[in-house]
């Protein structure tokens, strides 16, 4: 079944056409994207412009105001505009790169947004590939001998993983490998990206980053890992009682090589997908672990948003989250067509 | 399941075998049973709670225990700041984590089979668009529209338990409406429309019967999914202040340097609580779609 109005189109248009279809293929994709992109500006217009009662309420919260400078401020964010115009004005800004204007921070939102996304990147990046290498690596140990030992043990210690909430872990590492209980002493920084007494630049600095990475990142491996080892685990369950593997058995080849060579490279395609699917549980790790570690990012930013609540600089995170979704399952569907023949040949 | 839906006028007693035959496999699988033996021991508590839980051990001005202390006599483990017993604060938050998880799974099953009977009823343009709009509820990543969803509704359990239910409808949703295509596809639907029968009674009668037990499989593991959400919602700050849940908890613990202290003893007991719940969860729903799919066997 196709997920998205343009996968069914594409798979509509190539029947029977072969690799010349890539363009409109790439096409159909790009305007799904687009199409996701447009909706998900309709729910930030409607959570963020409509449904607040009040925002120059808010806005002047404690402060206190007059009655002209109320209807200055409503005049300056367009409040009184009919909606249809409101929506295009934020459209318009959003495409323009014009994400709003802070409350708490009297900053413009894109230039938050882009101060805090390289740490964001470098979090969830170390994160996602240290998980993945992790996940698939059990995963298709556990699924080739499912029901061992070593699959139980595997299949428990993700599910326990799983079952709890990613602050309460980080809070726990916190304590037991920052502040040190009993004999362990503390060995890692608490908080932040870097000792702001140390220089923030040469070795020096990117040693101290690295030491405040540990935690964070073991953080959200713990958590994020467990999805991949299931996802493979399963796929490579599905593969086993396939007949080109007991074809490669007997044609001779060790157990060893038929999984590497036969199983796992069928096995893996669905597993990309399903990774690139699970990238939003990556985006809630960064605000939950980012929040705990107090790490500068774009998920400890929509922490500092809620607080106040910070409604324009919400936005704005909600906007770039999605955003950032949408692209990476747009970045699946190109590569998951390279990868499998089976589906260019549809 | 069949021997319900191909008999509906010889009344409950197929329904009842059915039932019971379910009962007896379920009894077979050591970790739904379990798992069940652990929500029915956290249901009970969380009942049996304002029996020896009021106001003078939950009001913070009226306690008297040490603050911040490790485990001593008569707070076996140990206590928060304002010097209240962790572990009956472990025992009242779990009233009202289980009932936002349980309302919350009870909207989300109610929305997701809704438009999934809908899409997979009427396949013309009602399914398309309901098929799209799920999708792109799909696409958005969950955590940031609960969060902004519950801030711009403002603080507290209604706004978290909508914010939930609006992330988590489209898995029901899918899943419904694939089961839904299948059962549509069989003869006695259309030997029911043969004889007569409406849009909303082949819905409501001969499709949502068989769906059932589905739906069930996906709310046991939707509610574990609830109860993580509502933990994290209120950690970030997004639930009621006044009212202790396990988030709040540790919300509190958080805010309150307990972490920097090392106050473990006040960290470990909701996480712990909630492992135990969503862990009891998954085993029961699993358990479950074990029973009902044979074809899950070995895995």
């Amino acid at each position: 079944m196709s997920s998205l109005t343009a996968a069914g189109l594409a798979k509509a248009k190539g029947q029977g056409v072969k690799r010349s279809d890539l363009l409109p293929y790439l096409g159909s994709k790009l305007a799904a994207a687009l199409v996701s992109f447009m909706v998900t500006l309709v729910i930030g217009f409607v959570l963020f412009s409509l449904m607040p009662a009040d925002p120059v309420r808010t806005l002047t919260r404690g402060r206190p105001t007059s009655e002209a400078q109320l209807v200055q401020i409503r005049l300056q964010l367009g409040l009184d505009d009919p909606i249809w115009q409101r929506f295009l004005t934020f459209v318009g800004n959003t495409l323009k790169g014009e994400l709003g204007y802070s409350w708490q921070f009297q900053q413009s939102v894109s230039s938050l947004v882009l101060d805090r996304l390289g740490p964001t990147l470098l979090l969830t990046g170390t994160a996602t590939v240290l998980s993945i290498a992790l996940g698939l690596w059990l995963g298709i140990r556990s699924g080739w001998r499912h029901g061992s030992l070593f699959d139980r043990i595997a299949s428990g210690t993700s599910l326990m993983l799983w079952s709890v909430p990613t602050f309460w872990l980080g809070m726990i590492l916190l304590v037991a490998f920052s502040v040190g209980i009993g004999p362990i002493p503390s060995l890692l920084p608490a908080g932040g990206m870097s000792d702001p007494s140390l220089p923030q630049e040469g070795w020096a600095h990117v040693v101290d980053v690295a030491k405040h990475l540990v935690l964070p990142s073991l953080t959200m491996v713990l958590v994020v890992f467990a999805q991949y080892v299931t996802v493979m685990r399963t796929s490579i369950i599905d593969e086993m009682g396939s007949p080109y593997l007991l074809t490669a058995r007997a044609k001779g080849l060790t157990d060893d090589a038929v999984r590497r060579r036969h199983a796992v490279p069928n096995a893996l395609l669905p597993s990309v997908t399903m990774i690139f699917m699970h990238l939003g549980i990556l985006v809630s790790g960064a605000i939950t672990v980012e929040s705990v570690y107090s790490w500068p990012g774009l998920g400890y930013l929509t922490y500092e948003a809620l607080r106040i609540p910070d409604l324009p600089l919400l936005q704005g995170t909600f906007i770039v989250f999605s955003a950032s979704v949408i692209i990476m399952n747009l970045l699946a569907d190109v590569v998951y067509r390279f990868l499998d023949p089976r589906v260019r040949a549809q | 399941m069949s021997a319900a839906t191909n008999a509906p006028a010889a009344l409950d007693v197929p329904r009842h075998h059915a039932f019971s035959r379910f009962c007896r496999a379920f009894a077979k699988r050591p970790a739904g049973l379990a798992g069940l033996g652990l929500l029915v021991a956290f249901g009970v508590l969380a009942l049996v709670a304002p029996l020896f839980i009021g106001d003078d051990q939950l009001n913070v001005i009226k306690v008297d225990g040490p603050q911040l202390s490790p485990p001593v006599d008569g707070y076996p483990l140990g206590t928060d700041q304002a010097g209240r017993s962790v572990l009956l604060l472990v025992i009242w938050g779990s009233r009202e984590s289980l009932s936002i998880g349980l309302i919350a799974t009870a909207l989300t099953v109610v929305l997701g089979s809704a438009v999934g009977l809908l899409a997979g009823h009427y396949q013309g343009w009602i399914g398309k668009i309901l098929m799209h709009v799920t999708d792109w509820f799909i696409a958005l990543p969950s955590l940031p529209l609960a969060i902004s969803l519950s801030a711009v509704l403002g603080q507290g359990a209604a706004s978290i338990t909508i914010a939930i239910a609006v992330t988590s409808w489209t898995a029901t949703a899918r899943l419904v409406r694939a089961q839904t295509l299948a059962v549509e596809a069989r003869p006695f639907i259309e030997r029911a429309k043969v004889l007569g029968a409406g849009n909303t009674q082949i819905m409501i009668r001969h499709v949502l019967p068989n769906v059932m037990p589905l739906i069930l499989v996906s709310s046991t593991l939707t509610v574990a999914s609830a109860i993580l959400s509502e933990a994290t919602l209120t950690f970030l700050g997004l639930g009621d202040p006044t009212s202790v849940t396990w988030g709040s908890m540790l919300q509190a613990a958080f805010l309150g340097g307990a972490v920097t202290a090392g106050a473990w003893w006040y960290l470990m007991p909701p996480g712990i609580a909630i492992l135990i719940v969503v862990l009891g969860f998954t085993l029961v729903g699993r358990a479950v779609e074990h029973v009902l799919n044979p074809r899950m066997v070995g895995r």
